[in-house]
């Protein structure tokens, strides 16, 4: 019998189909030779490549598991590798195809009129428009419940005045996904870039998913017309439906970085000669290996179950709440390792793992902080909920 | 316009190969196969002028079932069908065998252009598609760099060595080669993979072409993996001697003098 790949331990491959193999291959062909060679620079400079968006569309990576309106209708199996794929780059990458597709094109999708769905999804497939979506405010982060943003009935439209604040493409957005409180009800608002009242701020000095804009939202007398708002959306539920379908896009994206860590420090640790022999051969680091080999064969075999859940319209937002915690828990702990491995180099951006580690640090905390995720568990668990 | 594109699946770049029993090939089992890469530029320039000249490609591959996986992602790249030619036992790797089972097969097709990637990554001979053209009786160009389509043929621009290039033009249909490195490789989109499954694939079996598989124009005997040999002389005497010796060593044995 011939020992399994280290990459793929149980066999998570044959889990997949010919059509999810090919769309892996052809993403990670892209990623490889357009995305790898420029992500470092893009990194230091503090930058999102802007240049991205429209081969991102051509490749059909925007809104893919939509289906219509100039989307492919993909399963969410392909879709999630295809975030494992962009992460395995950069979180910041996966981060700009994430947002595009689960917080700006779902709900237009999910909760838009006809003429919405018409005007905005096509151009946002194609990355002709990019878009963003404003929930988290300077108050409200993990509760978003307690937003101040309001929006208020107006001649022929409605009012908007507030703040959101840590917003993903906000500076690159030709729309803004805005949710804001009318009549006590949280809301969806397209607010479109050029709308007088709206301006977006970029925020600098980040530490961490450099690679991506994030950026925030002042709305100051913001007028926008009648048609802006998301007619189905209702309450706080839709803005959360949304993140669960981001969420569950973070589940896969992680693992990819996780495996870039692991491939970058395993190599490594091969050919570092310590104390006369690879350091690969000692015992500490031999453990480091061996935890990170467990569960990334855990990420795999439980991303492709929860995959074909979502498929056959049986998942449920504490399983996305299970998987985005501990993948994205699991794949910091392996950046850390493979930092360590690769000792004094480990700082440097001439390897993945530091950089990976410190994109990680923001999402394990974006889309649900990991604590929120063990209050959603634990809710799951004993039915009593920690929130209230 | 109807173009074929001679497409072959090859080992991976950096497969690791061990010699198969009888020595005549590699042992397949772990290996993975993937799209010779040359053949990557002559699919490109076939969906190039496709798109240009309203036209269809059709890719063309001789191989085992694995192949299939190539030929599908030929179809997600743009190709628009497909013609398998199963040769299950892989019988002949002699290209002029191929050659003619490959016509055999396409004869009836009547392509306006047939177009080829530069040689194979495997063997490396390079011949196949000029083969094919002589077989047919078409002209044919290697080594093309740009093309144009004109009236009833084509016009190409040929490498040739030391920087120079040739410009001629062959009347259709013809067989052309295709350099590499110098279109972009399209990728394989996500509707191009969706709508892959549905293109539809010719099945030939190369046993049913009437070609003899058995006796080729040549026969592989065997191959092996080079063997390493090193060999350290020590030179004895005095300086004069062993810079005298050294001299003749460099000269008529290492002959880099
Ligand atoms: C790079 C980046 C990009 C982002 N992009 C977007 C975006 O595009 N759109 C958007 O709307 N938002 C975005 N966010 C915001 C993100 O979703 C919030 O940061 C997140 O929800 C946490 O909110 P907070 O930062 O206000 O932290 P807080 O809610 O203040 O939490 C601080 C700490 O307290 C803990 N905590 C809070 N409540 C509890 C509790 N009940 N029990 C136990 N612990 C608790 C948290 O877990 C955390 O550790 C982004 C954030 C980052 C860093």
């Amino acid at each position: 019998m011939q020992s399994p790949s280290v990459h793929d331990f149980f066999d998570f491959n044959s889990l997949l189909s010919d059509e999810e193999r090919q769309v892996r291959e052809s993403v990670r062909e892209f990623v490889s030779s357009e995305i790898q060679p420029v992500i470092r620079d893009y990194y230091r400079k503090g930058e999102f490549p802007r240049h991205l968006a429209k081969p991102f569309g051509e490749l059909g990576l925007l809104g893919s598991n939509l289906d219509g309106y100039g989307c492919p209708g993909l399963n969410n199996v392909a879709y999630g590798l295809i975030m494992t794929e962009l992460e395995y780059c950069d979180s910041g990458i996966r981060s700009f195809v994430s947002v595009q597709g689960a917080l700006v094109m779902y709900p237009i999708y999910s909760f838009g009129s006809e003429e919405q769905k018409k005007k905005y999804l096509p151009k946002l497939a194609t990355g002709e428009m990019i878009g963003c979506f404003g929930l988290t405010e300077p108050d409200y982060g993990s509760d978003p419940s307690g937003m101040i943003t309001r929006a208020e009935k107006v001649d022929g439209g409605y009012k908007l005045n507030g703040r959101k604040m840590w917003i993903t493409n906000a500076s690159l957005a030709d729309v803004a996904v805005v949710w804001a409180k009318l009549d006590g009800v949280v809301r969806g608002f397209l607010i479109e870039k050029k709308t007088q009242g709206f301006t977006a701020k970029p925020m600098h000095g980040k530490l961490s998913l450099r690679a991506s804009d994030t950026s925030e939202i002042l709305l100051d007398d913001c007028v926008v017309s009648e048609d802006a708002l998301l007619p189905k959306s209702a309450g706080l539920k839709s803005p959360l439906s949304c993140l669960t379908q981001a969420r569950y896009g973070i589940a896969w994206g992680v693992m990819g970085a996780a495996l870039a860590c692991f491939n970058e420090s395993l190599e490594y640790a091969k050919g570092r000669i310590m104390f006369d022999k690879p350091i690969a051969g000692f015992q500490l680091t031999q453990n480091k290996f061996a935890e990170m080999m467990t569960e990334i064969t855990k990420m795999q075999l439980l991303l492709v179950q929860l995959g074909r859940l979502k498929d056959a319209g049986k998942m449920h937002h504490a399983q996305v709440s299970l998987a985005k915690r501990n993948n994205c828990y699991q794949a910091l702990q392996i950046a850390r390792s493979g930092r360590e491995i690769l000792g004094a180099n480990g700082i440097m951006d001439d390897y993945v793992c530091m950089r990976h580690a410190a994109n990680l640090e923001s999402v394990i905390t974006y889309e649900g902080t990991h604590e929120i995720h063990t209050l959603v568990l634990g809710q799951s668990a004993t039915g009593i909920s920690a929130f209230q | 316009m109807k173009i074929a594109i001679l497409l072959k699946q090859v080992p991976v770049k950096d497969a690791t190969l061990e010699l198969s029993g009888d020595n005549t090939w590699i042992d397949e089992d772990d290996v993975q196969f993937e799209i010779n890469d040359s053949d990557h530029y002559g699919l490109a320039e076939a969906l190039n002028i496709a798109k240009a000249n309203d036209g269809e490609v059709t890719v063309v591959t001789m191989g085992p079932d694995r192949v299939k996986d190539s030929i599908k992602q030929a179809l997600a790249k743009g190709a628009h069908k497909a013609i398998h030619i199963d040769d299950e036992e892989m019988s002949s790797t002699d290209p002029l065998t191929r050659a003619k089972v490959i016509a055999e097969a396409i004869k009836d097709e009547n392509f306006d252009l047939i177009l080829s990637g530069l040689q194979s990554d495997d063997f490396g001979y390079g011949q196949t598609g000029v083969l094919i053209a002589e077989i047919l009786g078409m002209p044919h160009a290697t080594l093309v760099v740009e093309t144009e389509i004109l009236e009833g043929k084509i016009k190409v621009k040929r490498e040739l060595e030391g920087g120079w290039f040739q410009n001629a033009e062959l009347p259709l249909p013809a067989l052309l080669s295709i350099q590499s490195g110098l279109t972009d490789i399209p990728y394989a989109t996500i509707k191009g993979i969706m709508m892959a499954k549905k293109k539809p694939v010719a099945e030939v079996d190369a046993d049913d072409l009437g070609v003899d598989l058995d006796t080729g124009a040549f026969k592989l005997q065997k191959i092996y993996t080079p063997v390493k040999s090193k060999e350290t002389v020590v030179l004895d005497g005095d300086a004069d001697s062993i810079v005298s010796q050294l001299i003749d060593k460099l000269k008529n044995e290492a002959k880099v003098l």
